[in-house]
């Protein structure tokens, strides 16, 4: 199994939640984050003043898949939420050791 | 002189001024003149009333929510609390002794204690008001107080853009108090009562361009100067809670001005139709003045540009509104509009004080281009008047300057003092952490 955590610009969560349906992803956790990579930040100006803002609002999105559908996961994700500009954000891949589902104890596939 | 004596026996400030020799009169004779008195107009009444709403809603919740709009979530439930609580103080202060002190005889600088209390009421809350002798034209002194008294609250309430995120609470209600009766009284006594200098020099001011704005926006800056910057002036990320709540908060401000403005005639006439339309056309103006510049300067234009020279337009339009005609609101409101921009960005800017919501960057310069701009456009059919000329332009200079002198003198001292007895600033601790939770206990999660 593998989790894969994906941060994503905010406009695009529906595009990706979309992509992600018709592959049989069966459940996703969203966060709303904050952070910096390549954009670096932006400048907002009130009143003359110019604020550079270090922090920008992005989307967290995990999603948990066996292992032999991550590959096609990740495609997905790219193609919905690129829009080639830079602060498009990055895809993370990770083994996941073991699942549970808390309501019936069920463990690893089936829980997903 | 006939000139200027003449445009003030037509101001809209006439019956103030025939309300001390008014009211012996009634008072004493009112039995003898009974079918001869002058009845009180209901049509005008009602207008004030509606008036005298309205301009209160500038305060709460249009300014309130103007400039908590403007600062930092911290700050957001304090800013909103100055507003509200000068509103309480300075309606206290009046009924004690502000509107006595602005509105009765005394002399050429201040009234006397005769309506201290409101004393004067209990005989006369139902007698007919003396609108300058014209039978048609009268308002219960009731309404006349009223109406006054939400201007009193509204203009120590601007001076709060100047000193936000960094004044401590108490500091600021004993500085409002003090600053409502030693400074706004006298002026509004200057300006608008029978036996003020200005009036009888002939000074223009219609809704008060300098009572209010020129003196709420020179206090403002003085308490920027003797507070200092806040912590972390120009470098920190000061970015504005929400400035929905200003759009908001300026919105209401526009929509109540014309009780201020319109209002101001004193009556339910063209006159008051007339300062309407300066009202909006200057607003307009002035708000797509401040959007092109900051579009051709900074780039975009921006929703709090918009607003914020929408806010300049009516500042400047206030002397004006009863005077001019509605070419020249146009040129009132660009002039406005660029002007408080540029003093509110490139000139605090080079000069590095913390004027942080543009106390004296708005409401002192657009105060002051208002009220020279009345003596270059007063249309003198509308009032009665010589209109605009050099001599009234200077006339109009020497209202701003004693103003700026009085106004800023005094609030120097009197921050000074404050300063040096409980003390005007919270701690540093207390800044970084925000007002809200330090000096209120509550905040916005």
């Amino acid at each position: 199994m593998k989790l894969v955590m994906a941060i994503i610009k905010p406009f695009k969560l529906d595009d990706v939640r979309e992509a992600l349906t018709p592959l049989g992803v069966q459940g996703l956790t969203v966060s709303e984050v904050k952070g910096f990579g390549r954009q670096k930040g932006q400048t907002e100006i009130y009143r003359g003043a110019e604020y550079h803002v270090n922090f920008l609002p992005k989307v967290k999105i995990e999603v948990a898949v066996p292992s032999d559908l991550a590959e096609q996961v990740v495609e997905a994700i790219m193609k919905a939420a690129h829009t080639g500009k830079i602060g498009d954000g990055k895809i993370f891949i990770m083994d996941v050791e073991r699942v549970v589902r808390i309501r019936t104890g069920e463990t690893d596939a089936e829980a997903l | 002189m006939t000139g200027p004596s003449m445009q003030q026996t037509k101001s809209p400030w006439r019956f103030a001024r025939a309300l001390p020799l008014a009211l012996p009169m009634l008072a004493l004779s009112a039995p003898a003149f009974a079918a001869d008195a002058p009845k009180i107009d209901t049509g005008n009444t009602a207008w004030m009333l509606t008036s005298t709403a309205l301009v209160l809603m500038m305060t709460i919740p249009g300014l309130a929510l103007f400039y908590a709009g403007m600062v930092r979530k911290k700050n957001v439930l304090a800013t909103m609390m100055q507003s509200f609580a000068i509103c309480c103080l300075v309606t206290i202060v009046w009924c004690v002794v502000g509107y006595s002190l602005a509105f009765t005889t005394g002399n050429a600088y201040i009234g006397d204690l005769s309506q201290f209390m409101l004393q004067g009421f209990a005989k006369t809350w139902n007698n007919d008001f003396l609108l300058g002798g014209s039978a048609d034209e009268t308002i219960p002194e009731s309404v006349f107080m009223m109406f006054q008294m939400t201007f009193a609250i509204i203009t120590p309430a601007l001076i709060c853009g100047a000193f936000a995120d960094r004044m401590k609470f108490s500091a600021m209600c004993i500085f409002m108090v003090l600053w409502s009766i030693i400074v706004y009284s006298p002026i509004a006594h200057w300006v608008w009562a029978t036996t003020g200098w200005a009036a009888n020099l002939g000074v223009l001011d219609f809704a008060g361009g300098t009572v209010v704005h020129i003196n709420a926006g020179v206090a403002g800056l003085m308490c920027a100067l003797v507070l200092g910057k806040r912590v972390g002036y120009g470098h920190d990320n000061m970015h504005p809670y929400n400035v929905g709540y200003a759009m908001i908060g300026a919105s209401l401000l526009w929509v109540g001005w014309f009780g201020f403005n319109a209002g101001s005639a004193v009556a339910a006439n063209g006159r008051a139709g007339m300062a309407m339309t300066a009202t909006q056309i200057a607003t307009a103006a002035a708000a797509l003045g401040w959007m092109f510049a900051e579009w051709m300067t900074k780039g975009k234009p921006s929703l709090l540009g918009i607003v914020s020279g929408a806010v300049a337009g009516l500042v400047a339009i206030t002397p004006a509104s009863g005077f001019v005609l509605p070419g020249p609101s146009i040129i009132i409101g660009v002039a406005a509009g660029v002007g408080c921009y540029f003093c509110s960005t490139t000139v605090k800017n080079f000069f590095g004080y913390d004027d942080s919501l543009d106390c004296w960057g708005v409401h002192g310069i657009g105060g002051i281009i208002g009220a020279l701009l009345t003596g270059v456009f007063a249309f003198g059919p509308l009032y009665g008047g010589s209109g605009g000329s050099a001599h009234q332009f200077l006339l109009q200079c020497y209202g701003v300057g004693a103003t700026l002198i009085w106004s800023g003198g005094m609030s120097f001292i009197l921050l000074k003092i404050i300063d040096m007895t409980i003390g005007l600033r919270i701690t540093r601790d207390e800044e970084v952490e925000g007002m809200d939770i330090t000096l209120h206990g509550e905040q916005i999660v």
